[in-house]
């Protein structure tokens, strides 16, 4: 297949050539799924965290939901949010359809449940382990679900990332909610499907490979910052 | 760690408050539109030239005619600029649509392999060539999504008579999708396919597809565009709306259209009535 050759080819003078257009897309991709990770995590890492801990009525019940919309499907997402955001919708007023913000939104609420779920496995995992020991210690629940996130920070990491990964390479949503409009709401995945529908495969695929190492020197700094903390905290 | 960690945040932060500032210094309206005319690349020629003449930005949302005039419906643009002529009037009765303009018109040609295998090359008549497309029971790739093409192409199949949901499951293949991910779908199977010119001139994966049928008065196919009523969804930017409408049908902006080629092959020929 010469066109896996060309679609590097592509790749490579996309990334040498830095298009400022292109660089545009990418840094909307990235600035769009950032701050969906941190909302995400925001509301995600605590629920997880008051699930592991607590006990409480239909508390399993919760669980299976939680892991359940692990699957939830971005296009539905989208469909969604695009639905209440719309002029015909009941958050039509605010007026944000076909904007970043939409987008956000929509990668917001198709990562919480993952982050939620993750680190609820996690954070349980870890409580087991040390329950009779905060308890002991007379720690309160919020200081012990305080504790189990600092104590497991770099596997609560790993789920961040993944959350980031699932949220920067969706486009079901984006899609839908965002319009991708060039220059506005065009970020990496709507441009390799549009570049897909007008038959460029090269530059498509190009486009992929080019998101493909961000997300990869992404994971990498991450492994740094982790690499360093360890060292210093041992 | 914390400082990566509010750094993330902050920048994070600062990113989703100036998100919704993004291009609000510059007015700008919202067009529904199909595409055909997004793909062909009619859009980057057009509205640069428009833009710089008024300073309002267009931001287009590409999808298929059905769609677009959905998101009309649903007040979520200013402006529709689509086409099938028979769903915009039903638009325009509903009330949704101020007035329709029509603004330019190209022609849909019949794509397939070179093999050929229902022997329709080189035909003017698309009638006939459906007919034997259903009889040989040869691969046909429909869009299948109720764009505007979509329709035409069910139109077609209604005067030749034949229901090609009875080619449902065999030869006839709805994918569902767009104008390019349809064409991709019958380069891949050799399949034929019902195509606007516009979009099968700057596709660039045609593997063994070639133009079969064209030059049949059926196959025209007319453009327009509306406002959006203001008077269903206030908040439609009418002026701005308006202005765009205006220009599109100017002498201007049909120049501008009339200008866009891809190579040598001209796309869109402008035809609205001043």
């Amino acid at each position: 297949m010469n066109s896996l050759g060309e679609a590097f080819t592509a790749a490579w003078r996309l990334i040498a050539g830095f298009d400022a257009e292109l660089a545009q897309v990418v840094g909307l991709s990235l600035q769009v799924s950032l701050t969906a990770v941190v909302i995400a995590t925001l509301i995600g890492l605590p629920v997880g965290a008051m699930i592991a801990v607590e006990r409480f009525r239909g508390r399993q019940a919760l669980i299976v939901l939680l892991n359940a919309l692990m699957g939830l499907p971005p296009v539905v997402v989208g469909l969604l949010v695009y639905l209440l955001l719309s002029r015909a919708g009941p958050l039509g007023s605010l007026g944000i359809l076909f904007t970043p913000t939409a987008m956000v939104i929509a990668q917001a609420i198709l990562i919480t449940p993952i982050i939620a779920a993750l680190s609820r496995q996690t954070l349980e995992d870890a409580w087991r382990e040390y329950d009779e020991q905060l308890r002991s210690l007379g720690a309160r629940r919020i200081t012990a679900g305080m504790t189990l996130i600092w104590d497991t920070r770099f596997s609560l990491l790993t789920i961040v990332l993944a959350g980031f990964g699932r949220a920067v390479a969706e486009v079901g949503a984006v899609m839908i909610v965002g319009g991708n409009i060039d220059g506005v709401t065009r970020v990496m995945t709507t441009a390799i499907a549009l570049e897909t529908s007008k038959g460029d495969l090269p530059l498509a695929l190009g486009l992929g490979i080019v998101l493909l190492t961000l997300v990869i020197v992404l994971n990498a700094l991450a492994a740094v910052i982790r690499e360093m903390a360890l060292r210093r905290y041992g | 760690m914390a400082v990566m960690r509010s750094a993330v945040l902050a920048f994070a932060l600062s990113g989703l408050l100036q998100l919704p500032m993004a291009g609000a210094q510059q007015p700008f309206i919202t067009v529904a539109s199909t595409t055909s005319t997004e793909q062909s690349g009619l859009f980057k020629h057009l509205l640069p030239v428009f833009e710089k003449k008024t300073g309002i930005r267009v931001r287009v949302v590409a999808q298929g005619t059905g769609q677009a005039l959905d998101m009309g419906r649903r007040g979520d643009a200013d402006v529709v600029f689509v086409h099938d002529r028979v769903a915009e009037e039903k638009f325009l009765a509903e009330g949704f649509g101020v007035q329709r303009f029509e603004v330019m018109y190209n022609d849909f040609v019949l794509v397939g392999p070179k093999s050929d295998p229902a022997k329709i090359a080189g035909g003017r008549n698309i009638i006939e060539a459906y007919k034997k497309i259903a009889a040989a029971a040869a691969p046909f790739a429909s869009r299948g999504d109720k764009s505007g093409t979509h329709a035409a192409e069910l139109r077609l199949w209604k005067m030749a008579g034949i229901d090609p949901q009875t080619g449902k499951g065999g030869w006839y293949r709805e994918t569902g999708s767009g104008m390019g991910p349809t064409l991709n779908t019958a380069s891949a199977m050799n399949a034929y396919a019902f195509t606007d010119r516009g979009t099968w001139l700057s596709f660039r994966n045609r593997g063994d597809l070639v133009v079969v049928v064209e030059g049949d008065r059926q196959l025209f196919n007319q453009y327009g565009i509306m406002l959006v009523n203001p008077a269903k969804h206030p908040h439609v930017k009418k002026d701005l709306g308006q202005a765009f409408v205006d220009w599109v049908i100017s002498a201007e902006g049909q120049k501008v259209i009339a200008d866009y080629k891809i190579g040598t092959d001209q796309l869109f020929f402008p035809n609205a009535k001043r």
